[in-house]
């Protein structure tokens, strides 16, 4: 009888998680409509229909597949894969601070990034599918120095530590990288400078392409590691006691966290605080069980990036506020709260 | 640290006091620094002889070209190095003495975020306000940071730690850059204001310098005066509370000395980072831990600093100049992380 019981509480948060997952996919539904609309020219809800079915004149269909269309897609990839980034470097350094921003790995893969921009001459263009790679060997340098700095001979990886590391990581990779941009001409310290503020700047199917095997090989990975995850939140002990192999595991999620992050930048430009902000409202709704955890996280992160990338360009038309700046005002003072009440 | 004594059973706190490191200090750093003015002077895109340097300042003539580039554009920016280094290094050492927190600097704890964003707004909504005006104003943006990351980190159940406070200026920076950067994006600022958030000594005139200059030379006399109830502040609340000091009025007037001298410095030089974090601890680890010494040693140090850090920034990269907020933070994040391994369990 009991058993029963339990089974029916357990269906019944089952049918809780799946609506709330619903309701999110609504809520991204309603802002990609909202986003396909803002901009120079207006594309009402049902243009936008017409011109999915193929009915739109052919500026309408230049301006959803060509421009809007790539840029929301990208929008959602980078916010979802940061937020799952995030989560996973919550759960294993089990500090709720812990995000890819934070930590400086951010930072780290654009520095990458720039420095290729930097030293390549313009003319020969690099190809858009290297800068994932470049990002991710940036991202990976500054994750194991944070890593070995946050590392204590007596206690291991101190959790605190790894945050306050993680920002002054962060603070020395910045100075390094205005350092690196004042040597380059004009034209490309522009595209830098809207590189650093987080700017959705590859709107472009080449990077849709390039964006998506990195999403789509990481984040099923990352699902399957679900139980590992739960069992690694618990502590090293405990883990040790569920027979999960603890630095082997550990090393294998935060490879492919970081690996996930770096790929999102590559294209998005430093965007902080999305990491932070998805897995909190994901945790709050569903729990700590990271079978429901991730793929809501995914869906909170992709629909935060795309609210605040249609924020920011609807409240200054013409021009725009980068996405990337959208997200820090409302994302520091949220990392404000989460310290206050820690 | 190490000095520290806290057992409530000592009612006289040793102060260890080392004066005759400290005179060496005062005097050689003022000599050190009067020479690497004379050097920063005569660095740039003119070749300048020193004793044209010293002519210029001692026999100025006007008709000649080399003087008036000296007397207009050189000399005050140099100067200005000092001032700026000086002001950080100050506010830098009465915050970690007031505060028991080696990591404080006015940099890290998101004050100059917050003069930065007040000055974004001033020079989006009131472009023709007075320098004055705009020290005013970053006077108040400070403060605002302040109240911010001290708020949130004594909000929550635990006692406030120097990793809370830390964290909570790294997030008022990042606020209020996104802030400013909105700002400039809004107003079409971005250009002007860019200056403002690299940290640079480049563009400063006279008119700047003779504006910041009583402001700085008031709050270190404050701060001096302050100085002995700063180093018994440093030595814990109890027993400051024992020794019969008010903590809160000692406090609130230091925090007003340390949010004047960053305010106006960051009105005239930008956010420059670091120098309050070194500086204080290479003061103190000469000197001991009596602030008497400290504070007069910080503001040699760190206008020295400056100077020297200003010449190296002007010559790395030349004719373009670095930044020198970037140049302190090179040299500011490895010392960060030293300071923060080696305090290990204060934290």
């Amino acid at each position: 009888m009991r058993f029963l019981m339990r089974d029916k509480a357990d269906q019944h948060r089952t049918k809780k998680r799946v609506a709330i997952i619903l309701l999110f996919i609504l809520l991204i539904a309603i802002t990609f409509v909202i986003s396909v609309n803002v901009g120079a020219i207006h594309l009402s809800p049902a243009e936008l229909f017409q011109t999915i079915l193929g009915n739109g004149t052919d500026q309408q269909e230049l301006i959803l597949f060509e421009f809007r269309l790539p840029r929301i897609i990208i929008a959602m990839l980078v916010g979802a894969g940061l937020a799952v980034s995030g989560c996973i470097l919550q759960g294993v350094a089990r500090n709720p601070l812990a995000e890819p921003g934070i930590l400086g790995i951010t930072t780290g893969a654009g520095l990458m990034v720039v420095l290729a921009l930097a030293y390549i001459p313009p003319d020969q263009s690099l190809p858009v599918g290297v800068m994932p790679f470049l990002s991710l060997a940036g991202g990976i340098v500054t994750a194991i120095i944070i890593y070995l700095l946050s590392f204590d001979n007596h206690n291991g990886l101190m959790p605190n530590r790894l945050v306050l590391n993680g920002i002054a990581v962060a603070a020395g990779l910045n100075a390094l990288l205005i350092v690196v941009s004042l040597q380059l001409p004009e034209q490309q310290y522009d595209v830098l400078a809207v590189w650093m503020a987080g700017r959705i700047w590859g709107a472009d199917w080449r990077f849709v392409l390039t964006l998506l095997p990195w999403v789509l090989v990481l984040l099923p990975y990352i699902s399957l590691k679900a139980r590992t995850l739960d069992a690694l939140t618990f502590g090293d002990e405990v883990a040790t006691g569920l027979g999960v192999t603890v630095e082997k595991e550990r090393l294998k999620v935060v490879a492919a966290s970081v690996g996930l992050a770096s790929a999102c930048i590559s294209v998005s430009g430093g965007i902080a605080f999305v990491g932070l902000i998805g897995p909190h409202l994901a945790r709050k709704l569903i729990g700590p069980t990271h079978r429901f955890l991730i793929p809501l996280s995914a869906i909170a992160g992709g629909l935060l990036l795309l609210a605040a990338d249609t924020i920011g360009k609807a409240i200054l038309q013409p021009s725009e506020i980068p996405a990337g700046i959208v997200v820090a005002i409302i994302g520091a003072p949220y990392f404000l709260y989460l310290l206050s009440r820690s | 640290m190490a000095e520290e004594n806290r057992s409530s059973d000592i009612h006289k706190p040793h102060i260890k006091t080392r004066p005759l490191p400290a005179t060496i200090i005062l005097v050689g750093g003022i000599l050190a620094t009067c020479i690497s003015l004379v050097v920063s002077i005569s660095v740039g895109a003119a070749d300048i002889t020193f004793m044209t340097v010293l002519e210029a300042i001692f026999r100025y003539d006007a008709t000649n070209t080399s003087h008036s580039i000296i007397q207009e554009l050189r000399l005050p920016r140099s100067l200005a190095g000092v001032l700026v280094g000086a002001s950080f290094a100050v506010a830098g050492a009465m915050m970690q003495g007031m505060t028991r927190n080696p990591l404080a600097d006015p940099g890290i704890l998101g004050i100059n975020a917050g003069a930065v964003f007040m000055v974004a707004v001033c020079f989006a909504l009131f472009p023709s306000l007075s320098y004055n005006g705009l020290i005013l104003f970053a006077f108040i943006g400070a403060g605002i940071s302040v109240v911010l990351v001290f708020g949130i980190s004594s909000m929550g159940k635990g006692s406030v730690t120097p990793i809370k406070i830390v964290l909570a200026g790294a997030a008022v920076t990042a606020l209020f850059t996104a802030l400013s950067e909105g700002i400039g994006i809004y107003f079409n600022l971005s250009q002007d204001l860019a200056f403002w958030f690299a940290g640079g000594i480049a563009g400063v005139k006279w008119t700047q310098l003779k504006l910041m200059f009583p402001w700085v030379l008031g709050a270190l006399i404050v701060a001096m005066f302050l100085s002995k109830s700063i180093t018994i502040l440093s030595l814990g609340d109890d027993v400051a509370r024992g020794l019969g000091q008010k903590i809160k009025q000692i406090r609130a007037l230091g925090f007003i000395v340390v949010l004047l001298i960053a305010g106006v410095a960051v009105a005239v030089a930008g956010p420059i980072g670091f120098v309050g974090l070194i500086v204080p601890h290479l003061a103190r680890y000469f000197v001991g831990v009596d602030y008497r010494l400290i504070i007069p040693c910080s503001a040699v140090i760190g206008g020295l600093l400056t100077c020297l850090a200003d010449i190296g920034a002007r010559m790395i990269n030349a004719p373009q100049e670095t930044p020198i907020g970037a140049l302190f933070a090179l040299i500011g994040v490895p010392f960060f992380l030293y300071v923060a391994r080696k305090e290990g369990r204060n934290l």
